[in-house]
């Protein structure tokens, strides 16, 4: 394919670790073949060397904090056919969201010495509460093989092949015994997003919700089995509290476990 | 008096958002800004009010580029505060999962990030076009090293096997030993790497630095040991807010720390080589005395040699831990929360980390501080610009802006990480 044809790649950050754009020069044996399918028009983390848009596809992490960034989100949109979201952060507002639930000016007050010179939002938003999203990609880190199947499938023109049922699915199908009956040990597994292949129940933890809440979780019923197992509500309302509390159903069901 | 101001915008090829001021006034550079405008994320406050075993998972979202630096000062600290200490084997294999980001990370570094600049191309995929052997040798290095902190970890990025106390799940000797084989590959890659990297272009320029790093009298320091200089430091990581401080200038997200009393110092690969190259690997050290490394570099141009010589090490030191392995009884030391302060300082790929925590009688966390290594080398990176910019003064914007970031790049500069923590303008007047 000759450079003039090539699909336009751009990626985009916003508040967050740079983790989701990093799981893309993780793909080490695929790095240089994805060279060759689409042209690395902008991509900060990885070439000083910028193309001037429009984009066919952007790729966005990290959540809107500032207002600035409230403002560049736009322009983004604006310059990408496609715009597919990678991560917690950008699906839902990330750990960040955790100062959604608090008074800004005293998260500020305890990391800096001189609070007039942080410009920041009182709230951490996901990108789609500022500009249509194209598709939204889950995970604290999103899964490798999966944003190689968003690629894939926009290259091809298809929808990706991401399902949306729950971390317990991924679990059962790879054989592992599950830890909350057999061990009972508190895990989020059940209106988890799947994505992650059940990792954690696999090294004998419990699921922590790094991917967010699944299509219809029913949170009432796996916390009520958590206060029976002896959690206490205070535990409860900081487990759903983690890289996802910006999800209406994890933060909805925090809210109705006290202190 | 003419004036010249070169400035770039967004730096390219570091982890974060950051930018870069240098100010000409004639010939002189009046005024260097290393400016971080990555928005501030708070996480010292976060913090507050979490469980202390939450910290190794919450603090590993600062950085997706070293988030198992994050998991170890964190849970070193944690278990200060609560006076138990891991040993044997479990201590084993938290330097085997460090040995894996230092690998990882250093190769990212070297060749995708770093070395573009000294072959003049904008970005590794450019230079391999030109150079294809080094650049796939260099990503199966890195390859290589995520496959520890994938077997140990769960996955590369924000591994979820680590705990305070040690780990949720410890590997069989068997687990660890289908490694073998790609670590010994990593090991011959590392090597080229090393002799290809010391016979690139490197810029002459040296400076006189206060090298600071942790000392163990037993190892290549990683988790533990005492925090030294090359003048006269020589201390507990419990001690480091009695020597060091932290404070917060007004272009930047991320506070700039210096020692009390001696000012900018400088952590991460240069340090760490200049006060403990001694305890190197044989095959580390004889690949440094071969390319013609001394004991001690002070430049910061030559990181991209040393950061490839501690990434051999690594791969060494990754298969010697193997060979010797052998899986505890239990994969954690339980331990009961009780009202307590720790702190400790581990060794992230860029440089000395440090975590501090004070939790209640419950385990809560009462408050929190993090000091991450790209804040205590802002003020050396501006000093190094400074001198870089004073240097170059007569060449092309273009020229100088390129030599003045590749100056940054020298250290891995983790703006994710700093932000509680790069754009260059260069600005003459």
């Amino acid at each position: 394919m000759s450079k003039a044809t090539k699909p336009k790649l751009s990626v985009w950050k916003f508040a967050s670790c740079d983790g989701c754009q990093l799981s893309l020069l993780d793909c080490e044996e695929e790095l240089l073949a994805i060279a060759e399918a689409l042209e690395i028009a902008y991509f900060v983390e990885a070439s000083r060397a910028t193309v001037e848009g429009p984009y066919d596809l952007a790729l966005v992490e990290g959540s809107i904090t500032t207002p600035h960034d409230a403002e560049r989100i736009k322009a983004v949109r604006r310059a990408a056919k496609y715009l597919v979201t990678i991560g917690a952060c950008a699906t839902a507002g990330g750990i960040q969201a955790l100062r959604n639930f608090a008074r800004i000016e005293e998260f500020v007050s305890v990391v800096y010495a001189l609070p007039q010179y942080i410009e920041t939002l009182s709230d951490s938003t996901p990108i789609s509460a500022h500009v249509v999203v194209d598709f939204e990609l889950r995970g604290c880190p999103v899964n490798k093989a999966q944003l190689l199947e968003v690629l894939t499938a926009f290259l091809a023109g298809r929808q990706p092949h991401v399902p949306t049922d729950s971390v317990c699915m991924e679990c059962k199908r790879r054989g592992t015994v599950c830890v909350m009956v057999a061990q009972g040990t508190p895990c989020l597994g059940p209106v988890t997003h799947a994505g992650c292949g059940a990792l954690c129940p696999a090294y004998s933890r419990g699921c922590y919700g790094c991917f967010g809440p699944a299509a219809m979780p029913n949170t009432a019923a796996l916390t009520a089995e958590w206060r029976r197992q002896g959690v206490s509500g205070r535990d409860i309302r900081l487990a759903l509290r983690t890289f996802n509390v910006g999800a209406e159903p994890f933060y909805r069901e925090s809210e109705r476990h006290e202190l | 008096m003419s004036s010249r101001s070169i400035h770039v915008n967004y730096l390219a090829r570091v982890e974060g958002e950051g930018g870069l001021q240098v100010t000409f006034t004639g010939d002189q550079v009046t005024n260097v800004q290393l400016r971080i405008f990555e928005p501030p994320r708070f996480f010292e406050a976060f913090l507050r009010g979490r469980m202390f075993s939450e910290a190794p998972d919450i603090t590993a979202r600062i950085c997706g580029i070293c988030p198992v630096a994050y998991q170890m000062s964190s849970v070193h600290a944690m278990e200060q505060a609560l006076g138990i200490s891991v040993t044997g084997p479990l201590r084993a294999l938290r330097r085997l999962l460090y040995c894996g980001e230092w690998i990882e990370s250093h190769a990212l570094h070297v060749l995708m990030l770093h070395a573009p600049d000294f072959l003049g191309y904008p970005d590794a995929i450019a230079m391999a076009k030109d150079h294809p052997e080094i650049v796939e040798r260099a990503l199966k290095a890195k390859k290589a090293g995520n496959a520890i902190v994938a077997r140990l970890g769960g996955r590369e990025i924000h591994p979820i096997n680590v705990r305070v106390g040690g780990f949720y799940k410890v590997p069989t000797r068997r687990d660890l030993a289908t490694l073998q084989e790609e670590l010994l590959r990593g090991r011959e890659l590392a090597l080229d790497v090393v002799r290809w990297t010391a016979g690139l272009p490197i810029p002459e320029f040296e400076q006189d630095y206060e090298f600071v790093a942790l000392h163990h009298d037993e190892e290549y320091a990683m988790n533990e040991g005492h925090v030294i200089s090359n003048r006269g430091l020589n201390i507990l990581p419990t001690e480091y807010e009695d020597h060091f401080a932290e404070e917060h200038v007004p272009y930047s997200t991320a506070l700039h720390s210096t020692h009390r009393g001696r000012g900018a110092y400088l952590v991460g690969p240069l340090a760490r080589y200049a006060l403990n190259h001694a305890q190197l690997s044989p095959l580390a050290k004889e690949a440094a005395r071969e390319v013609g490394l001394g004991p001690v570099s002070r430049n910061p141009f030559q990181s991209i040699v040393v950061r490839s010589v501690e990434m051999l090490y690594a791969f060494d030191e990754a298969l010697r831990i193997i060979a010797d392995y052998e899986a505890p009884e239990r994969p954690y030391i339980a331990t009961e929360p009780h009202a307590g302060v720790g702190g400790a300082c581990t060794e992230a790929p860029r440089g000395m980390l440090y975590h501090r925590y004070r939790l209640d009688e419950a385990g809560t966390i009462v408050d929190a501080k993090i000091v991450p290594p790209t804040s205590q080398n802002q003020k050396i990176i501006e000093d190094d610009v400074q001198q870089v910019a004073a240097q170059a003064a007569h060449w092309s914007d273009d020229a100088l802006t390129l030599r003045c970031e590749q100056a940054v790049r020298n250290y891995d500069p983790c703006i994710s990480c700093s932000t509680h923590f790069l754009k260059l303008t260069v600005e003459r007047r």
